[in-house]
């Protein structure tokens, strides 16, 4: 077991020892072997694997991605990597129309093993092309897994299965979590998808929360301690498939259900999780309620994009608000710093 | 010039072609053929030209007109007859229908409704072949109207960047559904601009089928043995029927029908027609017209999927 290791460096452990294991994994993208390496995840792997294995692309994202796609289909497992999630709308057409419909709409003659790696920016003027975060766009679609993990060990572990699964598989990162440290250890390991992550336990409300804002969430909780709120924690890790039975059974014990998107709310993530407890549980006095991106485009200057996403503070408020059906005192608020990482974040992009 | 051999060898993979595009028009109308149907009548010579250079290991991508492709590749005829029928026995299990036909041992890999998006598939399975170091060569077919996508600019890019073993077989037909050539684009030479991406690049005769089989041999082993550029050759043929469906479509008015009659008085399934015996040709056709039929019975007697194959495949495991 490493401590303290950076969810980069475990990004970097698990494509480093899936390449040396299997010689069928490639890595491919813009900037994937130049000398800032995807924030240092894809560093050394051209020297260590060779330019045939590591490769540079021209900026063509939909034809890339139907090149990898075409790559799998011989039997090549390729990590494509984009430095911005909204570039990946470039390729939606791959995507959408080939990935994740070839198992299906070819009777099961063939599979398409790719990794589309992406990031989710915020702070320091990511703004409005920068930001967008749009794993409920991917959850949407039969035939794409979705991964979104926040923690070191999790990024390590899900991007070993998501290499060795044999389907396309959607793998969101967020900028604000790359530098952020947990155990995880040197040995390569892998995490079923499916399976949710319970960070805390508690019994009078469930908060689910994804990507970055599990820290965030994690935050609030403790001062929600403070306030005599026991929280239970969920990160659902993996998007599709979606473990609902563990979000299920949280919510029947604490009756009170509040979730935390990392995106938008309409028609998203956070609409699905309600849309299952519903039809599990029925509205038998629950209380429910979702925090998420504001409903607008993304603003650069730091003075709107405060009030844009949800952060420690807000979160604490409208637990508190939920659990004690008032508000909490402003010293209590007060007490709070807010966004920890964004505040510090000024690049590199 | 071809001797006696190769010319029946082709003209029994065109005729094939051609007789079982006919056999789908007599079906049609009984609405036994669940699936919209994109006939490649007019351009079976293309597909049985390239297709005769091949190998069974080499490699094809193509359309949602693909009928000729499939034959002239070896796929399966049952197999495609059953999943126009929307059988479970089809090559898709019944999943895909006309547009989508796949046969994994004939060395077809896929075919797609989205314009252009094979060319890319291809580039990419002829990288991975490069990079297994495998002896094959890869084929994408596609139509004029792909020349105006944006992914078969990158495709070609980037297969001349990698130096890729993959020939592109643009079936030029002039029309992209029914807008004319003219009317998409000012610069009609596919050749002057893809040459620019670094692939050599060549106009030919889509009636030529011996000239087109040459091309492809000589340009696979120049490609696979001596590391040639990618090729490009766009083949100028025609469309007898209309975009979708089995009619002729000359009196909607975007297209006159004195084009027809050229490429027919050109067509050469009638020519090599002319030039073998009698009894040869209708043994050729009585071989054909029973394979057909046993095609047809098997799709009929074969099975649909039952409602357990819903929810079949969506992932592979």
């Amino acid at each position: 077991m490493n401590k303290n290791t950076t969810y980069t460096q475990a990004i970097k452990q698990s494509i480093y020892q899936e390449m040396s294991t299997d010689n069928s994994v490639i890595v491919m993208g813009i900037g994937v072997e130049d000398h800032k390496g995807i924030y240092g995840t894809t560093l050394g792997l051209k020297e260590k694997f060779g330019s045939e294995r590591v490769i540079d692309t021209p900026l063509a994202e939909d034809g890339m991605t139907g090149i990898a796609i075409g790559a799998a289909l011989a039997g090549i497992k390729p990590i494509h990597i984009h430095i911005r999630m909204d570039f990946v709308l470039l390729a939606m057409n791959q995507l959408i129309n080939v990935a994740a419909k070839s198992s299906y709409m070819f009777g099961g003659n063939v599979s398409v093993p790719i990794v589309v790696r992406c990031f989710i920016g915020r702070s320091w003027g990511q703004g409005p092309q920068h930001s967008q975060a749009l794993h409920s766009f991917f959850m949407h679609i039969p035939g794409l897994k979705v991964v979104m993990p926040s923690t070191p060990y999790d990024a390590k572990g899900l991007l070993t299965q998501s290499i060795r699964d044999s389907n396309p598989v959607i793998f969101i990162e967020h900028r604000l979590l790359a530098n952020t440290t947990s155990d995880v250890p040197e040995k390569n390991f892998s995490i079923p998808f499916g399976k949710c992550r319970v960070l805390k336990k508690g019994n009078d409300l469930t908060v689910v929360a994804v990507s970055h804002m599990v820290l965030e969430s994690l935050r609030a909780c403790e001062h929600l301690n403070k306030s005599g709120i026991n929280v239970e924690l969920i990160d659902p890790r993996t998007l599709n498939p979606l473990d609902s039975i563990t979000i299920i059974n949280s919510v029947k014990k604490t009756k009170n259900l509040l979730i935390i998107d990392n995106g938008w709310l309409t028609a998203g993530f956070s609409a699905e999780i309600i849309a299952k407890v519903i039809e599990s549980v029925g509205n038998n006095n629950i209380n429910i309620q979702r925090m998420g991106f504001q409903q607008v485009t993304c603003p650069t200057t730091p003075s709107l994009e405060e009030y844009f996403y949800p952060n420690t503070r807000t979160i604490f408020e409208a637990a508190f608000k939920m659990i004690k059906k008032e508000n909490p005192k402003i010293e209590l608020i007060n007490q709070i710093s807010p966004n920890i990482e964004s505040l510090e974040f000024k690049g590199p992009f | 010039m071809a001797n006696n051999s190769k010319k029946e060898t082709f003209l029994k993979s065109m005729l094939r072609i051609r007789l079982l595009e006919e056999k789908i028009i007599e079906l049609y109308p009984s609405d036994k053929i669940k699936s919209p149907v994109h006939l490649s009548i007019g351009q079976e010579s293309v597909a049985t030209a390239v297709c005769e250079a091949l190998n069974n290991e080499d490699v094809v991508f193509a359309t949602y007109r693909s009928h000729h492709v499939y034959l002239a590749k070896g796929g399966n005829i049952n197999s495609m007859m059953a999943e126009l029928f929307g059988k479970v026995t089809g090559c898709a299990e019944g999943k895909g229908g006309s547009m989508h036909l796949i046969d994994i041992d004939a060395g077809i890999v896929g075919t797609s409704a989205v314009v252009g998006t094979t060319v890319a598939n291809a580039v990419g399975y002829a990288l991975a072949s490069k990079i297994k170091q495998q002896n094959k060569i890869i084929i994408v077919f596609f139509g004029d109207g792909a020349m105006d996508e944006g992914v078969m600019h990158e495709s070609l890019n980037f297969a001349a960047l990698k130096k890729l073993p993959i020939i592109f077989i643009c079936e030029n037909n002039k029309y992209a559904v029914h807008s004319h050539i003219r009317s998409r684009r000012v610069n009609q030479n596919f050749c002057d601009q893809v040459k620019t991406y670094g692939i050599d690049t060549k106009t030919l005769d889509g009636n030529n089928v011996f000239d087109i089989y040459n091309n492809i041999k000589i340009s696979k082993k120049n490609i696979l043995n001596k590391g040639y550029n990618p090729l490009f050759l766009e083949i100028m043929t025609y469309r007898w029927k209309e975009h979708v469906g089995i009619e002729e479509d000359f009196d909607a008015g975007y297209r006159d029908k004195k084009e027809l009659k050229e490429w027919n008085h050109n067509d050469p399934i009638k020519k090599l027609s002319e030039q073998i015996k009698k009894t040869q040709l209708k043994n050729i056709e009585s071989e054909i017209k029973k394979e057909l039929e046993d095609a047809i019975n098997f799709a009929e007697e074969s099975p649909f999927p039952n409602e357990s194959h819903l929810m079949k495949d969506i992932f592979s495991e």
